[in-house]
């Protein structure tokens, strides 16, 4: 609460410093020299001055002084307990933090405990005037040295304008950070993770049975990631078997044979099954499509369950079809006319026109969409975690339950998850796999499309 | 000759009817493959009305619940508690508030589920003997309303007053028929007693299916089901949409004018422009591992808040804001910029105050399809601690706090089925209604501010 405080405050007294600024140039424009910039730069200029410095402070602050505290706490106390491991430590850190910010604990807390807390709030007292008083200095002390600095021949425009190419660059760079931290999140936990289990164990195993996470290492189950791959294979394909005809025939038809008021009421409404969350196709494939599936097979005489994979796939075909059909429709515009003028002067049908010339020349955009819909399919979770039943049993029966691997990192790491077992880091292994996989689909599905282009006209 | 003109002529009359024969075949496979091409979107065209007619179907009903609409008698025999404390004039603060506080309390221990068993009984006199039973027609969150009613207003007690009382989950499904009614009662979840009753009352008018708007305002529950509500998640959701919205459009129009107008082709550049492409297409579950290695695990922020959420989901939507304002930039023709430029603007002048705003429509599209993206997305709140189970709305983004596709998933699973089934997909519509709305408002902007060079 205090932090938005902090920050609101800080926001006011930017506002003020830019009308200050804005003032100020004002006045001295209207004086016999003429300004370099426009009045509202000086103003941005002084704003920058006064609030940016001062961000910088409270960031610092945000992020490294809960470290710093609960490092010199844990350090007071060492001799009292010796060195802990990670999770020692937090547990011990949580109990000294209740007891410091007046909660206390159920037991009687230790003597070094309690004088822990008591450093530990005072820390925590001295670190936040010391982050106020200097976030307070830095803005005040920004603030009167730009209103001293301005004068009418300071380059207020060009130096705004830099600050701002800095603030480009770094959103610019949040897109890289977001992929760096994505593999060094994943690639540290399933570091840890192989400290536990022997890489070879997980990739080949052929049992999938983690038991339960306890405290402290007691049986360790079994960690193979062949059942949950081939699960998440049979789906995507189950999948890919219904979204790629139904996604393909329906851009065909939309692109070539269907009139103008067909194609534009036709495809928006198509396009909402791609705006629809997944989540709402899960439910659906939970209380529709799988009790149909069921009953189906009773009255074929086969043992279809409700929740499978045959349900699951199905369903996450038909949420593949717009997307499909929307990449394959693209490309398939992109053919040119004159392709198919020429096959249709030789005598040939539409539809053989489109068989043996268009589709051939659409073929290599054709099969980057085909890979870009099992990336998604192989992604896909909601729907798989509702209605695929979640049994990680090595089988070949789509009419049974499977379990894939984005089911099973949900499983693993929601309810009580501690980062420190096998149990729940096994689902960053399982992530860092899924993100190389669909990663190398992607990438392979550009190179397919770049390479093998052809270049008309 | 005659013979020699004949022989070429019965040739071609074989030819003749081979080509006529292979035509009709040519055009039989012509029409098919439009049949099929017609039957595949009319496919995709029918599973869109099947989903939607099914949600609906299942949903709507519940909107309306059974509600007993009674008078209410506030028996100050069994509500026995003095005046509302009034503050002294030598009191200081402090001291009112726990006086104060003192009386809520001994408000909150009054029997309230007495006044509801009374309140019912008037309605069925033989009703009398079985107490525990009557009380099973009305959820038990209920007894909370009678108690804020005198908090508010304590010149109730001793009066009657009508009031709207939420039937038991239980009933309400009996009522609408969602059980089978030819059920033995072994089978059924209510007493037999307690059926007879829900039906007397029903055809007395007591019972009514009235629009229930604590669907709307109440957190979830999990001891009263009747009132378990979406205010939560609603709430919840509202945040994660505003922190999406503040954070990833600013972010990913500012990267997008940079990439698309200031940055040098380099390698630096060629290396963000791939990143932001592979981003787009990696599963949001991976962007959930993220959020709970980063945000939880290492800056130690709280589990379900929809601080983290926004977070997570902002880091999402980021290439599809970025792409997005890329092609509309890409739309603006380069007149523009050389008119502004050639009249002494500088670069970033350019861009703000021409290119930006004639790019705006195009850029608020794509934002806005992003965010309605970003807050159907379930996988990755699971992973941050967002499927617990949330009794309070949320006041700060830092509170625990559900979402709607969270509380769907949640009340997909939950025990009581033939009740929450409907409840489900009653969220279902509602997350749907503010998604569609969502775009619709997209279209309309695009539709107003499009414009053509």
């Amino acid at each position: 609460m205090s932090n938005s405080v902090l920050i609101a405050g800080l926001l006011i007294l930017t506002a003020l410093a830019y009308q200050f600024g804005l003032t100020r140039s004002r006045a001295i424009a209207n004086g016999p020299v003429r300004m370099h910039s426009r009045p509202g730069y000086y103003g941005l200029l002084v704003a920058l001055w006064c609030g940016l410095p001062a961000l910088g402070v409270w960031l610092a602050w945000f992020l490294f002084e809960a470290r710093i505290v609960e490092y010199m706490v844990l350090g007071q106390i060492q001799a009292e307990v010796g060195v802990l491991d990670g999770q020692q430590a937090m547990v011990l850190l949580r109990r000294i933090t209740s007891i410091a910010s007046g909660i206390g604990v159920s037991d009687t807390p230790a003597a070094y405990e309690l004088a822990a807390a008591e450093t530990m709030s005072r820390l925590w007292a001295t670190s936040r005037m010391a982050q106020v008083g200097l976030m307070a200095a830095l803005a005040m002390g920004g603030l009167i040295w730009a209103l001293r600095r301005l004068t009418p021949t300071l380059r207020a425009r060009n130096h705004v304008e830099k600050v701002m190419s800095v603030v480009f660059v770094l959103c610019s760079t949040i897109a890289i950070l977001t992929t760096v931290g994505i593999v060094f999140s994943m690639f540290g936990e399933a570091m840890r993770f192989f400290s536990f289990v022997n890489p070879i164990d997980f990739f080949f195993g052929l049992n999938w049975n983690p038991r339960f996470s306890t405290v402290g290492s007691g049986a360790q189950g079994d960690f193979g990631l062949i059942p949950l791959l081939w699960g998440t294979l049979m789906i995507s394909g189950i999948a890919l078997l219904v979204a790629v005809p139904l996604g393909l025939m329906s851009a065909v038809f939309m692109a070539e044979y269907a009139p103008d008021w067909f194609r534009s009421t036709a495809k928006p409404l198509l396009e909402i099954l791609a705006g629809i969350p997944t989540i709402v196709y899960g439910f659906f494939a939970l209380v529709t499509v799988g009790p149909f599936f069921h009953e189906l097979g009773q009255a074929m005489g086969l043992q279809i369950r409700a929740t499978s994979a045959l349900t699951a796939g199905v369903v996450m075909g038909i949420m593949i079809v717009p997307f499909m059909s929307s990449l394959s429709d693209d490309i398939i515009t992109q053919v040119p006319r004159m392709m198919r003028d020429g096959s249709l002067a030789l005598g040939a049908t539409k539809s053989e026109t489109i068989r043996k010339v268009v589709l051939p020349a659409a073929l290599p955009g054709i099969v980057g969409a085909f890979l870009l819909a099992a990336s998604r399919a192989i992604g896909e979770t909601m729907i798989v975690v509702l209605a695929a039943g979640n049994s990680p049993v090595l089988h070949a029966n789509p009419f049974e339950a499977v379990s894939t691997v984005t089911v099973t990192i949900v499983n693993q790491l929601t309810g009580d998850t501690d980062f420190a077992s096998p149990q729940s880091l096994v689902a960053f292994a399982l992530g860092l796999t899924l993100f190389v996989i669909t990663l190398g689909l992607n990438v392979f599905a550009l190179y397919i499309v770049r390479k093998y282009r052809e270049q008309y006209d | 000759m005659n013979q020699e003109a004949q022989a070429p002529r019965g040739a071609l009359e074989i030819r003749k009817r081979q080509i006529e024969s292979s035509l009709q075949r040519r055009h039989r496979t012509e029409r098919t493959f439009r049949a099929v091409g017609l039957a595949a979107v009319i496919m995709g065209l029918g599973f869109v009305a099947l989903l939607f007619a099914t949600i609906l179907a299942k949903g709507l009903p519940a909107f309306w619940q059974a509600t007993v609409t009674t008078e209410v008698f506030f028996d100050p025999a069994v509500i026995k508690v003095e005046a509302r404390p009034v503050r002294a004039a030598d009191e200081n603060p402090q001291q009112f508030r726990d006086r104060e506080l003192a009386w809520l309390n001994r408000l909150g221990m009054v029997n309230w589920n007495r006044i509801i068993e009374d309140t019912l009984i008037t309605h069925l006199p033989d009703a009398a003997e079985k107490r525990p039973l009557v009380r099973q027609l009305v959820t038990s969150g209920e007894r909370f309303k009678l108690r804020d009613m005198v908090a508010a207003d304590p010149g109730l007690i001793g009066k009657r007053a009508q009031v709207e009382l939420l039937a038991d989950a239980n009933v309400d499904v009996w009522l609408k028929g969602n059980i089978d009614r030819s059920l033995d009662d072994s089978q059924q979840q209510l007493r037999p007693e307690v059926r007879a009753w829900a039906d007397e009352l029903k055809e007395r008018g007591v019972i009514q299916n009235s629009f229930n708007t604590s669907f709307f305002v109440n957190p979830d529950s999990r001891s009263s089901l009747a009132s378990a509500g979406l205010g939560g998640a609603f709430i919840g959701t509202l945040y994660m949409m505003a922190i999406v919205i503040f954070l990833s459009v600013p972010i990913g129009v500012l990267s997008a004018l940079y990439l698309e107008e200031f940055a040098p082709r380099n390698r630096f550049t060629d290396l963000i422009e791939v990143n932001i492409n592979n981003l787009a297409a990696v599963p949001s579950i991976i962007f959930g591992l993220l959020g709970a290695a980063v945000f939880i695990n290492w800056l130690h922020l709280p589990l379900s808040a929809p601080l983290v959420g926004g977070l997570v989901l902002s880091l999402m939507t980021l290439p599809t804001v970025i792409i997005a304002t890329r092609s509309a930039l890409k739309a603006i023709p380069p007149s523009i910029r050389q008119a502004a430029l050639g009249i002494g603007a500088s670069k970033m002048q350019t861009m703000f105050h021409h290119v930006l705003p004639l790019a705006m429509p195009g850029i608020l599209t794509g934002a806005i399809i992003g965010v309605a993206q970003a807050i159907g997305e379930t996988a990755p709140l699971l992973l941050i601690g967002m499927s617990a189970f949330v009794a309070t709305l949320p006041v700060t983004p830092l509170d625990q706090s559900a979402a709607l596709p969270v509380q769907i998933y949640l009340w997909q699973g939950n025990e009581l089925r033939n009740f929450f089934e409907a409840r489900t997909s009653a969220a279902i519509i509602v997350l749907l209604a503010l998604m569609l709305s969502l775009n619709a408002l997209a279209i309309w902007l695009r539709k107003k501010f499009e414009r053509r060079w």
